[in-house]
C-alpha cells in the first residue's frame, strides 16, 4: 500500500509539473496540450471507438507476430544450442541479424508484401525471432551438465530429457529473452505501423501517424501513454508473475 | 511404516522389494587425452562387489576413482574390460544403479517432492498414488517430510544432500554409488550423515560403491576399503574392516584401522613421488 502511494504520489507529481510548464507557455499550445486536453481526446476516442479498435487492431498483430516468432524461435534456438551445424549458420545469423534495428525491416516488408497485414507480421517475427533463438540457445548452453548426467541414471532420454530437463533447467533464460523478443515486437509494429499505412485496420501506430499529419498534439500524446500504460500492463501480467515464480523456486535476487 | 502403507498394496510391494545387485568388474582401463599427454586414468582394475556389500575406494585426487565409478554407472565407457552387474553387462546409463554426486545435483525448478518424484516418474507399472507414497516414504527415511515443499535453495548443504540420497533411493536401484558425496558439508553435519546412512543401509539394504578421499569416513562406513595408486590408477592395497555397526567415527578402534590406510595411502604418494623424479 505504502509503494502504491509512493508510485500514485510520483506520477501526479509528474502530471502537475507537466500542467505547471504548459501554464508558463514556454511552448505554444498547439505544441504541448494540457493534461487536460489529452485526457479530452482519449475521452473522446474511447467513446466513438477508434481507441478500443486501434488497440485490437494493434494488439492482434503483435500477439500473431509474436506468437509466430516463439513458435519459430524456441526450435531453433534448441537446434543451435545442440549442433555445430546450426550454431555456425542460424547462430551465426541470429546473432547478426539480433543487431539489427527491425525498423530497418519496413522497407523490406513493403516492397516485398506490400501494404498488407503480411508486411506488419513479417516486420514484427522479425524482431522477435532473433532475440528468442539467441536467449534459448544461451539457456540451453548453459545447463550445467551434471543435471543431465543425473537425469540419465534415473532413465530419462530423448524428449524427456528435453522436456523435463533441459527446457526447464534453461527457463530463466527463456524467459528473459521471451521478454525482451516482446520489447523487440513491439518496437518493431510500433515503427511499421507509422510507416506503413494500410487498409485492412488502423493501429495505436496509425493514430499516432495520424495526429502528427493534423498536428494534433493532444492525439500525439495520448496515444504514447496508451501506449506505455499497454507496455506495463502486459508486463504486469504476463511478465511478472513467471519472473517472480523463477525468483522464487531459484532463489534469485528477490525485487 | 509411514501412514500410506496400510492404503495401498502396491507402494508397500514397491518398499518391500530388496535386491542388491552383484558387481563383477574385471580389467577396466580408461584414459584421457589432456593437455600434457595422454594420462591413464584405470589401468586394468578388477574388483568384485558382493549383494549388499559397502565398498569405499579411498585414493588422493586424480587416482581415478570417480572414472571407475561413472564406469559402473554407465556414464562413461571403459577402453577395455567389462563391468557386470549380475552377469549383465553394463552399457549405459540405468536406474538399477543410481548416482549420489559430490554437489547435490538437485533440480532447481522442482521443489524437495518434485525432485524424489522425478526418478519416481520414469518407473514404469506404479500408479502415480504409488509414486508419491514411495517419495514421501523415502523422505521420512532421510527425515525431511517437513520439507516437502521447500525449495532447493532454501535448504542448507546438508539438507540438500539428504533430498539428493532420498532422490537415488526412491527408485530402488540395486546399487548406490556415491561420488564423495560428504566432502563439502561441515564436520558436525558430516557426523550425523554417517549415522544416518548406516541406519539406511540397514534398513534399505544397497550394494554401495563409495568413493572418497577421507580416510576416516572409509574406515567408518565400508565393509572393505579399497586403497587406489594413481598413474596409473590401481587398487593398491585392501582393508577388511570388521568392526560391529554402527559405527562411531570418533571411536578408538576406528582410529586403529584409519592410521594403518593412512599410512598405506602415505607410502604410495611417496612412491608416486619417487616415480615422479
Amino acid at each position: 500500500m505504502k509503494r502504491f502511494l509512493l508510485a500514485a504520489a510520483f506520477f501526479g507529481l509528474l502530471v502537475l509539473l507537466w500542467e505547471a510548464v504548459y501554464r508558463a507557455k514556454i511552448w505554444s499550445p498547439v505544441l504541448l496540450p494540457s493534461p487536460g486536453q489529452v485526457v479530452k481526446y482519449l475521452e473522446g476516442a474511447a467513446a466513438d471507438g477508434t481507441l478500443w479498435n486501434a488497440t485490437v487492431i494493434t494488439m492482434r498483430r503483435l500477439l500473431v507476430g509474436y506468437v509466430i516468432g516463439l513458435v519459430l524461435g524456441l526450435p531453433l534456438g534448441l537446434l543451435t544450442a545442440r549442433s555445430t551445424v546450426f550454431r555456425d549458420t542460424i547462430g551465426t545469423l541470429a546473432l547478426g541479424l539480433q543487431t539489427l534495428p527491425s525498423v530497418c525491416w519496413v522497407p523490406l516488408a513493403l516492397l516485398w508484401f506490400g501494404q498488407t497485414e503480411a508486411a506488419m507480421l513479417f516486420v514484427v517475427v522479425m524482431g522477435t525471432l532473433w532475440s528468442v533463438v539467441i536467449a534459448t540457445e544461451t539457456g540451453v548452453r548453459n545447463v550445467p551438465p551434471i543435471y543431465r548426467r543425473a537425469a540419465l541414471t534415473m532413465g530419462s532420454r530423448r524428449l524427456h530429457m528435453w522436456f523435463k530437463v533441459i527446457l526447464p533447467a534453461a527457463l530463466p533464460f527463456i524467459v528473459s529473452g521471451m521478454k525482451q523478443g516482446w520489447a523487440f515486437a513491439w518496437r518493431s509494429l510500433m515503427a511499421a505501423e507509422i510507416f506503413v499505412t494500410i487498409l485492412t485496420g488502423f493501429g495505436l501506430g496509425q493514430l499516432l501517424h495520424y495526429g502528427r499529419e493534423l498536428s494534433a498534439m493532444e492525439q500525439v500524446i495520448g496515444i504514447m501513454i496508451v501506449i506505455v500504460v499497454i507496455g506495463l500492463l502486459a508486463d504486469k501480467i504476463f511478465f511478472s508473475p513467471v519472473e517472480k515464480f523463477l525468483h522464487r523456486r531459484w532463489g534469485t535476487s528477490q525485487a | 511404516m509411514h501412514r500410506a502403507g496400510r492404503h495401498l498394496s502396491s507402494a508397500t510391494e514397491e518398499l518391500q522389494v530388496i535386491a542388491p545387485s552383484k558387481l563383477a568388474i574385471d580389467k577396466v582401463s580408461k584414459s584421457f587425452q589432456t593437455a600434457s599427454g595422454t594420462v591413464l586414468a584405470l589401468d586394468r582394475v578388477s574388483l568384485n562387489v558382493a549383494e549388499g556389500e559397502f565398498v569405499c575406494l579411498v585414493g588422493a585426487s586424480g587416482c581415478g576413482k570417480t572414472t571407475l565409478l561413472n564406469i559402473i554407472a554407465g556414464l562413461e565407457r571403459p577402453d577395455g574390460g567389462t563391468v557386470l552387474a549380475d552377469g549383465k553387462p553394463v552399457t549405459g546409463p540405468g536406474r538399477e544403479r543410481l548416482v549420489m554426486f559430490q554437489e547435490p545435483a538437485l533440480f532447481p525448478w522442482l521443489d524437495v517432492f518434485g525432485n524424489v518424484l522425478f526418478g519416481l516418474k520414469l518407473k514404469p507399472n506404479l500408479t502415480n498414488k504409488d509414486r508419491r507414497d514411495v517419495a514421501k516414504y523415502y523422505l521420512e527415511l532421510v527425515g525431511l517430510s517437513r520439507f516437502e515443499r521447500a525449495n532447493i535453495h532454501e535448504l542448507s548443504g546438508g539438507m540438500k544432500q539428504r533430498v539428493s540420497l532420498a532422490r537415488a533411493l526412491a527408485p530402488n536401484p540395486r546399487v548406490l554409488l556415491m561420488d564423495e558425496p560428504f566432502a563439502a558439508l561441515d564436520a558436525l553435519t558430516r557426523e550425523q550423515l554417517y549415522g544416518d546412512i548406516q541406519e539406511i543401509w540397514k534398513a534399505r539394504r544397497k550394494t554401495i560403491v563409495f568413493v572418497t578421499h577421507n580416510v576416516r569416513e572409509a574406515a567408518c562406513l565400508g565393509d572393505r576399503v579399497l586403497l587406489f595408486s594413481p598413474h596409473p590408477g590401481r587398487i593398491q592395497e585392501e582393508f577388511i574392516v570388521s568392526l560391529p555397526r554402527p559405527r562411531d567415527i570418533n571411536s578408538v578402534d576406528l582410529a586403529a584401522y584409519a592410521t594403518r590406510i593412512t599410512k598405506a595411502l602415505k607410502s604410495v604418494g611417496q612412491a608416486e613421488a619417487i616415480a615422479a623424479k
